[in-house]
């Protein structure tokens, strides 16, 4: 009897014992809190970040006990359409972004889809505003009396910055008879470069310049270094003519490269996927891109040994300007229910903890400017030149659909040979004179 | 009305009803929307849209037009259309003549011509850039050409401005030529063998069959197949926006391009689109008519 009991006894604390082995390994390292019941969904086209952003909201989750969702929508324009789709709908998820020009972004904000987080941002003497670099705010935000007609205020989250400049492949340009740590430091010494590629099977510059606005983008760079921000924004006001010999200059040096051999009329037909093969692949000396090609160019080819640099200026007299800011940015969605979470779940997000995460899977530039002092290698030379940046989204006007796309399609004819300068100068402000007129009689 | 007949009736009607409904669900619904919002300006985001008239249909039709490259991209169109009737159409014709006939591998020749038209637009696009393009592509064509010793003909086939759109009509033929073929080849395999027969009895040689037998019983499909092509290949972008990825410095456009231009077009925006839509949906309309009304009367001759 005594043995029965016994026996009965080990084996109760044998099962006791082993579920409670048991519990313990299904356990995860972590105390995780229990769930909240909310989830977050957030709308994103990056599809080289869904793995780390999984990460992430595992992460927050288990911090916290609200999970988060990232759907990825891809590619970029299917995603653009989605997300204007799902405003007229009100499907909106809790946070999602805005790939469009700022003119939309201030459409969305009218029509009540966007959250304003200027309290947030100022919460704690603006400890979350400050946490920014400043020209990644600035695409978000909204001041008095600019051309928008908004509210003024903050309407969306930097989660990382981006610059546009040149790049170069340090082994092509030694093989031409350069030093491969100097790159062009003038506009002149850009040009002997295509002298050089004479005879040779290799492209001299790529970019995706069947796009039109990175050719926009390089076109305004050169405005800046040529004419000033001041002249720009007049122009796009309208109160100086696209004819002005300035101007003459910027849509010359499309004229010139294609001259010196740099740039080939099939760059026009070229989107930049093609272009970062085409550097990727070590097929072109130059390319001009934006600091997520950090990644692209690691995934296409991990052994390629490339720098960055500032495009190179033409003039002295002012200074060279590249496009950049935030690279991609979230929103709140007004009408979520879950907008407080949303909230909080970017506020951890733009953290430093995260931002270096985000830095070091994804290889870009980081939004929280603590986060940048980890930067290395390639991304770090196009960090360097954040103080030059400028985007038109910060400029507090925006130049008529009709005039960006006549001006870039009058560059893509200068590359061609079809046009001259002065001929595209004279069809962009009689585009422009036409919008001008339009809107005097509206 | 007899309770009998009115019975019969509401079942026939009961009958079409679900057919009605889905057409009027997703035909005569959004196309009356399309046209109310055509009327309006408006940007695909806000809730408010601001009447305007018949004005976006008036800036079409203007010589100012705000879209200045609407009418050249439907010229541009309408020159694919025309190579894909002619040399398309006449491809298909004499390849399903060949295959009607006793030929050894003729199935072999049926699958392989029709392949390209099953191919997706996307694979196609990409696949004849690789071949033509001398920066990203491998260059096959040049190449080819270059080892025949004939490097006069080389060209930069998908962006030189004089030749893109050409390239762009062949490949389109080269994809849609099957389809012709196919439909051909069906209209040809229903012609009586008996017409042939007594044909050849009466002295009537191959080309007299041809002229007098094939062709006139054939003038229905050739209408069908004219039609089809008409609106398919007037329609077509997908192919542009894969092979050539830009429109060349507004040399190489195509209506349904100019429309996603202008909606992603804050200045212009859905309104606008819709408004360019319908009148390219008018104009098919309008071609597919006169073509139907010139068919008919030559198929009475």
């Amino acid at each position: 009897m005594f043995k029965l009991v016994s026996k009965q006894i080990i084996i109760g604390l044998l099962i006791i014992y082993l579920s409670s082995l048991s519990f313990l390994g299904c356990s995860p390292a972590k105390t995780s809190l229990p769930s909240s019941g909310v989830t977050v969904v957030v709308w994103h086209w990056m599809t080289d970040r869904q793995p780390a952003f999984e990460e992430l909201a595992q992460r927050y989750e288990r911090q916290t006990g609200t999970r988060v969702k990232f759907e990825l929508y891809a590619p970029s324009e299917a995603y653009s359409q989605k997300v204007r789709a799902a405003a007229q709908g009100e499907n909106l998820p809790d946070i999602f972004g805005i790939l469009a020009s700022k003119k939309d972004f201030a459409s969305f904000i009218k029509a009540g889809h966007v959250l304003d987080l200027t309290p947030y941002m100022e919460e704690n003497s603006g400890f979350w505003r400050k946490s920014f670099f400043e020209n990644a705010l600035k695409t978000n935000v909204f001041v008095q009396d600019d051309a928008y007609g908004v509210k003024p205020g903050i309407y969306g989250v930097p989660i990382d910055t981006m610059v546009i400049q040149m790049l170069y492949n340090k082994k092509l340009y030694a093989e031409l008879g350069f030093q491969a740590n100097n790159p062009p430091a003038t506009f002149q010494e850009l040009l002997q470069v295509g002298q050089k590629l004479k005879g040779k099977d290799l492209q001299g510059f790529v970019s995706g310049w069947g796009e039109y606005w990175m050719l926009d983008c390089f076109a305004n760079n050169y405005a800046f270094n040529i004419m000033g921000k001041d002249k720009v924004l007049a122009t796009i006001r309208g109160e100086i003519p696209y004819t002005d010999p300035d101007w003459i200059k910027v849509f010359s040096l499309f004229k010139e490269l294609t001259d010196a051999g740099l740039v080939s009329s099939g760059t026009i037909t070229m989107v930049n996927k093609t272009a970062e093969q085409l550097f990727a692949n070590e097929r072109a000396v130059f390319a001009f891109n934006g600091s997520w090609c950090v990644n692209v160019y690691r995934s296409m080819n991990p052994q390629l040994d490339y720098g960055a640099f500032m495009p190179p200026p033409i003039s002295d007299v002012y200074p060279m300007a590249i496009w950049g800011g935030a690279g991609s940015s979230f929103m709140v969605n007004a009408r979520s229910k879950n907008k407080e979470e949303a909230v909080r779940f970017l506020q951890w997000l733009t953290q430093k903890e995260q931002q270096v995460f985000l830095a070091k899977h994804t290889h870009n530039l980081p939004a929280n400017q603590q986060a940048m002092q980890d930067i290395s290698g390639v991304l770090s030379e196009f960090a360097k030149n954040m103080p030059f940046v400028t985007h038109p989204n910060i400029w507090g006007i925006s130049e008529f659909s009709s005039v960006i796309e006549t001006f870039d399609r009058g560059l893509q004819s200068i590359i061609l040979g079809q046009k001259s300068p002065q001929q595209v100068a004279y069809e962009v402000q009689k585009a422009k004179e036409k919008e001008l007129a339009r809107k005097k009689a509206q | 009305m007899s309770f009998q007949r009115l019975r019969s009736t509401l079942e026939n009607y009961l009958f079409i009803l679900p057919a009605v409904t889905i057409f009027t669900i997703f035909y005569i619904i959004p196309f009356f929307w399309v046209f109310q919002l055509s009327l309006f300006k408006w940007d695909g985001i806000a809730f408010t849209k601001t009447f305007v008239g018949l004005r976006n249909f008036m800036d079409i039709f203007s010589r100012d037009s705000s879209d200045p490259l609407w009418w050249r991209s439907i010229a541009q169109a309408g020159y694919i259309t025309l190579f894909a009737l002619t040399f398309q159409n006449a491809l298909a014709f004499l390849l399903a003549l060949a295959c009607d006939r006793e030929i050894k591998l003729k199935n072999f020749y049926r699958v392989v011509f029709f392949i390209p038209p099953v191919l997706s637009e996307v694979v196609v696009g990409m696949v004849w850039r690789l071949i033509l393009n001398d920066i990203d592509g491998a260059n096959l064509l040049n190449r080819g050409l270059i080892a025949l010793g004939l490097e006069n003909l080389t060209r930069h086939w998908i962006y030189d401005q004089h030749i893109a759109l050409t390239t762009v009509a062949i490949v389109h033929s080269w994809k849609g030529f099957g389809w012709g073929f196919l439909i051909f080849l069906a209209g040809l395999q229903t012609i009586p063998k008996e017409l042939y027969e007594a044909a050849r009895v009466d002295g009537a040689n191959a080309w007299q069959q041809f002229l007098r037998i094939t062709l006139p019983l054939m003038v229905p499909v050739i209408i069908l197949v004219g039609i089809l092509t008409v609106l398919g290949t007037m329609q077509a972008f997908v192919l542009v926006k894969t092979l050539i990825q830009s429109e060349v410095a507004g040399s190489i456009s195509v209506p349904v391009l100019r429309i996603l231009n202008s909606m992603n077009n804050q200045d212009l925006g859905f309104g606008y689109a819709c408004a360019q839509g319908l009148t390219f949906g008018i104009l098919l309309v309008i071609i597919s008519f006169v073509q139907n009304r010139i068919s008919k009367k030559f198929s009475s001759l």
